[in-house]
């Protein structure tokens, strides 16, 4: 049922232009930090406002959405943005990556191949890479004007220095279209390749600090490197223990208080269409049992 | 034949006309003109407030001056006016030909990297791309500098105030520039230390041909580093010549009195 005291999808349809507006310059400079009137939204900062106020923006009645914290569709911000879509729009929602025309995110790139009618919503904390190394925002506004980028090699040299390798695990920088560098929103650096020359839309928005950036379709993005430590996307050394997946990013599960863990896949929708197409994991037994059973999911 | 480096000695690499600063009705800089040579060392002398650092500021392109201009012999030769250049050049400039030396380390250097990223720095932001190269430029540079290259991996807060002076000096010099400002680089050190820096920065304007503009109050600074000095007084340029001329034989009743001020050893 449509919530008849909102507009479609929560926001007015002024706010909406506005967004829409930003989003297109966004498009059109890839990677550039267009700034926009981010409005308040019924949920706290750190949850996803920016994700939200672009997803609302782009929203259609037609859409399928399917929204995903850290890779999984039945956490609470997942499920709490999932809910509150299918309130103020009324849209159709989904939890299979393939049958989504628009999926937020928080953290991971779905494991399945994304195709050219999709755009991917990343929910962005901190938009400025240069942040952490560079405190005046002016001067990173600055630097970003003149690509002057040395100082995210800085970075990488600290890491390297202290730690004998690049020690970045997410948010890795990456430099989209040859021009800007950008960061990723706090996705592991095992996501970064999958960025590159995809072919759907990427949009990011960061409600707090009142950014949305953009990586259009088929758009070369390549993660900063040295010549001698060349980038590396990191994965655990294991299969996933549900189904067995030798190449998804692993989510590390600890089990007890004696060092028992597990690894399982972080993208629950991709686990979950492995399992039911027959894979088995070591641990796959009990839990495979218990879906049977319960038949709730899905 | 013609010896090319001689004929590039033999111009200027900077050239200051009639420069001036006001600040509403206060004018910091009066009317400065002067031709800095390739591997000439410049004293701008004079107490608190008579416009020296406001004329290091003019002639680093760092304030815009409200009289005058300066022109800079680029690498390629041609002599171009500061105000003329954009920002991208100007900034360009100032990490590849120029250096500029703080008084206080901390402005010019990043207290929270590494002392080898510190010196990288300029090397990356000029598109080097080779972890290993740079970290051996940078422990070169340490090594001349006199800092142990065992603290390469060490933040500069944890360093001492001269060691940070030095590091900040290789910071700039890593990308062999031409022209160097400091602004009074010994400031705030004890007298051993001082002497120190001052007997590695003489070897290494010597070294690498540098040509360096240097603010200071301390006339024993201006005495061993120096070939020419400038005395400043309200903003004017009051007395100019050779180092020792100036010292020893003040003209002016002003750096007579600057001269007579300092205690015989």
């Amino acid at each position: 049922m449509n919530a008849p005291a909102y507009n479609f999808a929560y926001l007015d349809e002024q706010t909406k232009r506005m967004i829409r507006r930003a989003i297109l310059k966004a498009i059109a400079i890839p990677g550039y930090q267009v700034p926009f009137a981010s409005r308040e939204m019924p949920m706290p900062y750190g949850w996803g406002t920016g994700g939200v106020q672009v997803t609302a923006a782009i929203l259609g009645p037609a859409d399928v959405l399917k929204v995903i914290d850290q890779g999984s569709d039945d956490t609470t911000n997942a499920i709490s943005i999932r809910k509150f879509f299918a309130k103020t729009a009324g849209v159709a929602t989904t939890t299979a990556t393939e049958d989504a025309t628009v999926i937020q995110t928080r953290h991971r790139i779905p494991e399945a191949t994304l195709h050219a009618d999709q755009v991917l919503v990343y929910q962005v904390p901190i938009p400025e890479p240069l942040r952490f190394l560079e405190p005046r925002e002016t001067e990173t506004r600055r630097m970003h004007a003149l690509a002057e980028y040395g100082l995210m090699h800085v970075k990488l040299y600290e890491d390297i220095a202290r730690f004998g390798h690049i020690a970045t695990a997410y948010a890795y920088p990456v430099k989209v279209n040859a021009r800007y560098v950008m960061d990723p929103s706090p996705t592991p650096k095992f996501d970064n390749p999958k960025m590159d020359n995809c072919p759907a839309l990427q949009l990011f928005g960061a409600g707090r600090e009142k950014r949305i950036y953009a990586i259009p379709p088929y758009t070369k993005v390549v993660s900063l490197d040295f010549e001698d430590h060349p980038f590396e996307p990191y994965r655990f050394n294991a299969p996933c223990a549900l189904c067995g997946a030798e190449n998804s990013y692993l989510d590390e599960i600890v089990t007890d208080d004696k060092g028992g863990r597990m690894f399982v896949c972080s993208d629950t929708d991709y686990c979950e269409s492995r399992q039911a197409a027959g894979h088995h994991g070591s641990l796959s037994a009990a839990p495979y049992k218990e879906k049977a059973q319960g038949g709730t999911n899905g | 034949m013609v010896d090319q480096a001689a004929l590039e000695n033999d111009q200027p690499l900077l050239v200051a006309t009639s420069l001036s600063k006001s600040f509403g009705r206060i004018a910091a800089c009066r009317d400065v003109s002067f031709s800095l040579y390739p591997g000439e060392v410049l004293a701008i002398v004079g107490e608190s407030g008579s416009g020296k650092s406001t004329l290091l500021q003019l002639l680093s392109g760092q304030l815009a001056a409200s009289g005058g201009h300066v022109s800079y012999r680029m690498r390629d030769g041609v002599a171009r006016d500061l105000a003329s250049l954009g920002e991208a050049e100007r900034r360009f400039l100032y990490r590849t030909d120029w250096g500029f030396v703080h008084q206080d380390p901390a402005q010019g250097l990043r207290m929270a990297v590494s002392a080898g990223a510190n010196v990288g720095e300029r090397l990356m932001a000029v598109g080097w791309n080779h972890y290993g190269r740079i970290r051996e430029t940078a422990s070169d540079w340490l090594t001349r500098v006199e800092i142990d290259t065992a603290r390469i991996d060490d933040a500069p807060r944890t360093y001492s105030g001269g060691m940070r002076q030095r590091l900040q000096i290789a910071r700039n010099l890593v990308t062999e520039p031409r022209l160097v400002f400091m602004d009074e680089p010994t400031g705030g050190l004890d007298v051993s230390v001082q002497a120190r820096l001052l007997d590695l920065l003489r070897s290494l304007v010597a070294e690498l041909n540098l040509a360096v503009i240097i603010v200071t109050h301390d006339l024993a600074v201006a005495r061993l580093l120096s070939h020419r000095v400038m005395v400043m007084k309200g903003g004017r340029v009051i007395e100019a010549g050779l180092t020792d001329q100036v010292l020893d034989d003040p003209r002016e009743p002003y750096t007579q009195l600057l001269v007579s001020s300092i205690l015989p050893p």
